[in-house]
C-alpha cells in the first residue's frame, strides 16, 4: 500500500458521497462548457456571417419585404424570391461612392417531385462578384459552367453527386464552409444557369411574377463603398434617388442578430453564474459536512504521524480527483447535448450559430476542467484548515469519556 | 535510554473565550517515563488520564509546561516535526476505534510506516507475527468494519508494537477484551518495556497494576503516586 493510493481509497470507500460530489461539480461544469459553447456558437455564427455577407449596403426591390423578410433569408434560410429590372443597376452605379456592385438572382426551388430539396438557389454574376465568389474560390477554383452548383454546408449533396431543381439536373463542383446562418441551405450556381432555371420553372408553371426575359431580373444587388464615404449617407442617397428599390445597411441588418445575441448571452451568463454560486455553496457545505463527519478518522491519521500538511494535501487531493472526476462528466454530457442538437439549439434561438473549431472546444473544455479542479479544492480547503487546527487529542477524547 | 518527561504541564479549557471561567482538566503535573518500564496510571473516569497522555504523546498542546523526548521539546517543534517524531518514536493506542475503515487489518498496521516513504518489505512479515501474537492474523486481510471492539484493539495494539517505537502511550489497552486477551497484550506490553521502550498503561482496570514498575492514580486532574 502507498500513501498515494489514500485519497482514491477514501473516494470508493464513500461511493454515495463521492458520486454526489463529483454530480455537483459535473452540474457546474456542464453549465459552463456548455453555456461558453453556445455563446462562442453565437459570436461565431455572426463574424461568420459579416465575413460571408462582405458588402456594405444590400439592395432589394422595394415590393420584397411583402413577400419574404431579407433578414430571416440570409440568416435562417428561409426561402424566397423578388426580382427587378436589370435597369436598376446603371441607376446604382450613378450613386457616388460606390466602389463594387455585384447582382444575384434569386429561386427557390420547390418540396416537390422536381426538385431534390427546397433550397434558397443563388445566380451570381462571376465577373463582378466579391461576395460569394472568395468563399466559392476555396472549395472550387474555376468559374462555373452552365449547371453547375456550389451548395451551403448543409445542403445534403456531396461534391460529384447532382441535385435535380426543376427538372434540371445540376452537378455539385464544390461545397463551401459552415456560416452557421441561411447561407448554409442554399445554393449558388451562375447567372446564366439560374436564368436557365428560371425559365424551367416558368415552363412547368409556376408563377415566379417575372415580366419579360430572365436574364434582364436581379434579386438583390450587393454594393461596396468606397474608402472614406459614409455607408449610412450612401444607404439614404439610394433610398431617396433610386426608384422601386430598398437599400438595407448589412451592419443594420446585424444590428438586431448582435442585440439578440448579446441579450441571449447575457442570460447564459447570468445562468452560469447561479449555477455556479449554488453549486459552490453546496459543495462548501458538503466538504464542512463531510469533514465533520471524518474528524476521527483524520484525527487518527494524525495519531500515526500525519502532518497538517499531509492531512490537507490528503483532502486537497480527494477533492481534486472529484473535480476532475466531475468537470469531465460534466463536459461529456454538455458535448453529448450541444454536438448532435446544434441544429435544434440554432432554429430555438433563430440566430446564426457556428460551433467553434475543434481547439477552441478543447481549449474551452481544458479551461472548464481547470475550474472545476480549482473551485473543489477551494471548497475543500476551509474545511481541511479548520479541522486541522484542532488537535487530534481533542477530537479523540470526543465521545469517549 | 529513553526518557519522556513532562514538566509542570497543565491543560485548562475555557468554558467561553476570553473569559476567566474555565476547567482544569490536569493540574501542574511532573512525570518521568523511563525507558525499560512499565508505568501505570489509574483513575476514574474524567479524572484527566487521558488529556495527560494525549499531551505526553504530542496529541494535545498544554496550556502550561513543556513535554521533553530527551532533551526535544515536542511542542517546541514545527507541526511538521513533531508529527514525523511521533510517527518514528512515540506510538499512542487511543481508546475506542482507531481503525482507518478504507484499509485492511494489515494495511492498518502497516500505515505508519508508509506516511513517509514506503514500508520496509520485511515490516510486513513483523505485521504477520504482531498479528499472529495477539490472535487476529486470520483477519490480516479483512476489512476493519467487520472486526469486533476487542480484535479493533488488538490490531491497534499490533499497530503500536510493530514499528518498536521509544515510547509507547495506551489508553485502556485492555479495554475490551476479554481476561485471557487481557493478559495477553499486558504482557506483550511489559516484554516491549523489558526491550527497552518507555510504556504507560493507562488503566482503571486492576489487572495492569501487577508488574508494573511505577504506579500513578489521576485525581480530577491531580497525580498522586500509588503505594507499592
Amino acid at each position: 500500500m502507498k500513501k498515494r493510493s489514500l485519497p482514491l481509497r477514501n473516494l470508493a470507500r464513500r461511493p454515495v458521497r463521492t458520486a454526489l460530489l463529483i454530480l455537483l461539480v459535473a452540474f457546474q461544469a456542464l453549465a459552463v462548457f456548455g453555456g461558453s459553447l453556445v455563446i462562442f456558437s453565437l459570436r461565431n455564427g455572426l463574424q461568420s456571417l459579416e465575413n460571408r455577407l462582405g458588402a456594405d449596403i444590400i439592395v432589394i426591390p422595394a415590393t420584397a419585404r411583402s413577400k419574404v423578410n431579407p433578414e430571416s433569408l440570409f440568416l435562417q434560410g428561409t426561402t424566397g424570391y423578388f426580382y427587378m429590372n436589370r435597369d436598376r443597376l446603371e441607376k446604382l452605379e450613378n450613386v457616388e461612392g460606390i466602389e463594387r456592385i455585384s447582382p444575384q438572382l434569386f429561386l427557390a426551388s420547390l418540396r416537390a417531385s422536381c426538385c431534390s430539396v427546397p433550397v434558397q438557389v443563388i445566380g451570381l454574376e462571376q465577373e463582378t462578384d466579391f461576395v460569394v465568389q472568395p468563399w466559392i474560390a476555396r472549395s472550387y477554383g474555376r468559374a462555373l459552367g452552365l449547371k453547375d452548383v456550389v451548395v451551403g454546408s448543409r445542403v445534403s449533396a456531396a461534391v460529384g453527386e447532382s441535385i435535380r431543381i426543376y427538372q434540371e439536373n445540376c452537378p455539385v463542383v464544390g461545397k463551401l464552409d459552415a456560416t452557421g446562418t441561411g447561407l448554409d441551405t442554399a445554393v449558388y450556381c451562375s447567372m446564366e444557369t439560374l436564368a436557365h432555371l428560371l425559365d424551367a420553372a416558368r415552363a412547368m408553371g409556376h408563377d415566379l411574377q417575372i415580366s419579360g426575359d430572365s436574364a434582364a431580373q436581379v434579386s438583390a444587388v450587393y454594393l461596396k463603398v468606397k474608402d472614406g464615404y459614409d455607408v449610412g449617407k450612401v444607404t439614404d442617397d439610394i433610398n431617396v434617388h433610386v426608384r422601386k428599390v430598398e437599400a438595407i445597411q448589412t451592419r443594420n441588418m446585424f444590428s438586431s442578430v448582435s442585440d439578440s445575441l448579446r441579450s441571449v448571452s447575457s442570460v447564459v451568463v447570468w445562468l452560469i453564474a447561479a449555477v455556479w454560486v449554488l453549486a459552490l455553496m453546496i459543495l462548501l457545505v458538503v466538504f464542512a459536512m463531510m469533514m465533520n463527519e471524518r474528524k476521527r478518522e483524520f484525527a487518527v491519521f494524525r495519531l500515526l504521524g500525519m502532518s497538517r500538511g499531509q492531512l490537507g494535501g490528503m483532502v486537497r487531493t480527494e477533492a481534486v480527483l472529484c473535480g476532475a472526476a466531475g468537470g469531465l462528466a460534466g463536459i461529456g454530457l454538455a458535448l453529448l447535448v450541444i454536438l448532435p442538437f446544434s441544429g435544434l439549439i440554432e432554429a430555438s434561438l433563430g440566430l446564426p450559430y457556428l460551433m467553434p473549431g475543434a481547439g477552441m472546444i478543447a481549449a474551452l473544455g481544458g479551461g472548464t476542467l481547470a475550474l472545476c479542479i480549482l473551485m473543489s479544492a477551494l471548497a475543500s480547503l476551509g474545511a481541511a484548515v479548520r479541522l486541522s487546527r484542532v488537535d487530534p487529542g481533542t477530537i479523540l477524547r470526543e465521545g469517549n469519556g | 535510554m529513553t526518557r519522556l518527561t513532562a514538566e509542570g504541564i497543565m491543560k485548562r479549557y475555557f468554558r467561553k473565550a476570553g473569559e476567566a471561567n474555565f476547567f482544569e482538566a490536569v493540574g501542574k503535573t511532573d512525570l518521568t517515563l523511563e525507558g525499560g518500564e512499565v508505568t501505570v496510571l489509574m483513575g476514574r473516569s474524567g479524572s484527566g488520564k487521558t488529556t495527560l497522555l494525549h499531551m505526553l504523546g504530542g496529541l494535545l498542546r498544554p496550556t502550561e509546561g513543556r513535554v521533553l523526548l530527551g532533551d526535544t521539546d515536542l511542542y517546541a517543534l514545527s507541526d511538521a516535526a513533531l508529527s514525523r517524531l511521533r510517527n518514528q518514536r512515540i506510538a499512542v493506542i487511543p481508546q475506542g476505534r482507531s481503525a482507518v475503515e478504507t484499509l485492511t487489518v494489515r494495511e492498518n498496521i502497516l500505515l505508519p510506516g508508509t506516511l513517509y516513504g514506503e514500508a520496509p518489505a520485511d515490516m510486513s512479515v513483523a505485521a504477520d507475527q504482531w498479528m499472529e501474537a495477539l490472535g487476529i492474523l486470520p483477519l490480516a486481510d479483512s476489512r476493519t468494519r467487520e472486526l469486533s471492539g476487542g480484535e479493533l484493539r488488538r490490531m491497534a495494539i499490533a499497530r503500536a508494537l510493530c514499528w518498536k517505537p521509544e515510547v509507547i502511550l495506551a489508553d485502556e489497552p485492555t479495554g475490551d477484551l476479554d481476561d485471557e486477551n487481557t493478559a495477553l497484550v499486558l504482557s506483550l506490553l511489559r516484554k516491549t518495556a523489558a526491550e527497552g521502550a518507555a510504556v504507560l498503561i493507562v488503566s482503571h482496570d486492576d489487572a495492569a497494576r501487577p508488574g508494573a514498575d511505577r504506579a500513578w492514580r489521576m485525581d480530577a486532574g491531580k497525580l498522586i503516586p500509588m503505594d507499592g
